[in-house]
């Protein structure tokens, strides 16, 4: 097979500060982490041939968005064969599949890819939003709903934590599934946070202290729901000859997952136990070799901790109804498991980077760089996933080099 | 009013209007193919399992049973009280479900596998298909 996949690595990566209110513009924050990823990459401006970034700019806020190509591609003053940019796809993922899709069709040899968040900021002192919900709680007006929202807003289900509850309760009502499971979820991303400078949290939490927060909606308590920030990731996509000329090694991409066979609806999914992650995940397997015996370290998405346990079924490390299991007791996903796991201390802990924390991750634990936390045995194949609900990529990268 | 909860209201067009206003005679209706049977939600403009183009909103016996739950605490509308949100499945049709609430008794009490009966709520130009409790 000659998969287009292989035809790439991930040449740098780049973030620039990240925390819970720095007030600084998606922009400038995007040029730093940009400006780090390319030097890392072992190149300059000039080398960037290609932009991609997910979603960019295009109608939703800002503060999720991040600034569009056009904004990154003017500022840093690039020449690009090929841009791209937008919120459908393979979730936060698609934007980095569709540079290794770029490089591997030969549009492009060197494609910067980001994602830029300020959702911390936009935030300020205010508690967390739901999708259109009232301006000052009931006090404001609201717009009416249209779109596929109107199948869940007008029932009060306002935010992702509520329609993917249902989805987390079903698990527990079918397979046994309990919150002390789930738990080891945050507790393990905290722990791993601990070693993290990065992350905005990072004292030590206990199952005293996960069950002592408050509920948001069953059955997910606060520790459940990743932790809105300001910050940036980039990374390089090059063409695969390029990692001989970088000083460290380099992620080879080795397969991607983007299917969707399902019904993309929070409700209406086929299954309600596992929904998109299902589709991309078998999709992962079915364009490699490789086996989920042969994964190192898993990056599995967990913007809320349920996320991620859907992903580890869905891509194979247990099988289907058994994460909870799986993660019982948490020594099989510590640094020293046998499935080292969101090693960041992920979304729960590090921040919500929106899906581009993981693959920042994956590449450091392959080059052997990601300091106190760093895996001890060998990392040679790192699993990330992205996304979860109606939309999910996952990718599986190996080390060159 | 003053013991309904703040709810945002659908923006009624022309593909939608029949099932946020079918409550006004107490049925809850989905657009269904006069084809093949088969039940379409959210509408669609053709049947996408036979390709029929033949489509009428039916009514349906408005009881069904509850898929799963979650009983919310966060203030997203400025409401205070936890609340049942539930998927709701249909003996008409494998696979067909609405996101609802429902109303009429205590929200912890409310179950998997519960069944419930169909219980509008209106508002405006708009009868929210809610759920309650009903007899097995």
């Amino acid at each position: 097979m000659t998969d287009f996949e292989r035809r790439s690595v991930i040449s740098g990566i780049g973030q620039s500060a990240i925390g819970r209110r720095l007030y600084r513009t998606g922009l400038d924050l995007t040029i730093e982490a940009a400006l780090r990823a390319i030097a890392d990459a072992g190149l300059t401006t000039d080398d960037i041939d290609g932009i991609a970034t997910y979603p960019g700019s295009g109608g939703i806020g800002e503060a999720f968005s991040g600034p569009g190509t056009p904004e990154v591609q003017d500022a840093l003053r690039l020449k690009v064969n090929w841009h791209t940019g937008g919120l459908e796809g393979a979730a936060q993922l698609a934007a980095v599949i569709n540079a290794v899709m770029a490089v591997g069709a030969g549009l492009a040899r060197h494609v910067l890819v980001y994602r830029t968040v300020t959702e911390a900021s936009a935030q300020g002192d205010g508690g967390r939003q739901g999708i259109g919900a009232p301006s000052g709680g009931g006090s404001g007006k609201a717009p009416k709903m249209g779109g596929s929202f109107q199948w869940s807003i007008p029932m009060r289900a306002y935010s992702a934590a509520n329609w993917l509850a249902l989805v987390a309760n079903r698990h527990f009502h079918e397979f046994g599934t309990t919150a002390e499971q789930m738990a080891m979820i945050p507790i393990n991303a905290r722990r791993n946070a601990g070693l993290n400078p990065q992350a905005v949290y990072r004292d030590p939490m206990t199952l005293d202290d996960y069950f002592a927060a408050r509920m948001i909606t069953t059955p997910f308590r606060l520790f459940d729901c990743d932790a809105p920030v300001d910050g940036s990731t980039a990374v390089v996509v090059s063409v695969a000859e390029h990692a001989s000329n970088v000083d460290h090694p380099v992620a080879r991409v080795e397969a991607v997952g983007t299917a969707l066979r399902g019904r993309p609806s929070w409700d209406q999914f086929d299954d309600g136990t596992s929904m998109a992650a299902r589709d991309a995940g078998a999709h992962l397997w079915s364009r490699t070799d490789l086996t989920p015996a042969d994964v190192d370290i898993a990056e599995l998405y967990d913007g809320f901790s349920f996320l991620t346990m859907t992903w580890l079924e869905a891509l194979g490390f247990c099988g289907k109804g058994e994460s909870g299991p799986f993660i019982e007791g948490g020594r099989r996903i510590a640094l020293d498991g046998e499935l080292p796991l969101n090693t960041h201390g992920g979304q729960l802990s590090a921040g919500r980077l929106h899906g581009f924390g993981f693959i920042h991750e994956a590449c450091l634990q392959l080059r052997g760089a990601a300091g106190e936390r760093q895996v001890r045995s060998n990392v040679e194949v790192a699993a990330v996933a992205n996304g979860g609900g109606p939309i999910a990529g996952a990718m599986l990268l190996t080390r060159e080099g | 009013m003053s013991d309904q909860p703040f709810r945002v209201l659908p923006a009624l067009d022309d593909t939608n209007r029949f099932f946020w206003t079918s409550g006004e005679d107490g049925q809850l209706r989905f657009l269904r193919c006069q084809d093949c049977g088969y039940y379409l939600h959210p509408p669609l403009p053709r049947c996408p399992e036979c390709g029929g183009r033949d489509l009428t909103p039916d009514a349906v016996s408005g009881r069904g049973e509850v898929y799963s739950v979650t009983i919310n605490h966060q203030s997203w509308d400025g409401g205070t009280e936890p609340y049942a949100i539930v998927l709701v499945t249909f003996p008409e049709q494998e696979g067909l479900r609405l996101t609802s609430n429902v109303i009429g008794c205590q929200s912890d009490d409310v179950h998997i596998g519960m069944p419930v009966q169909v219980a509008f709520e209106q508002r405006d130009d708009v009868w929210f298909p809610l759920f309650e409790p009903a007899a097995s």
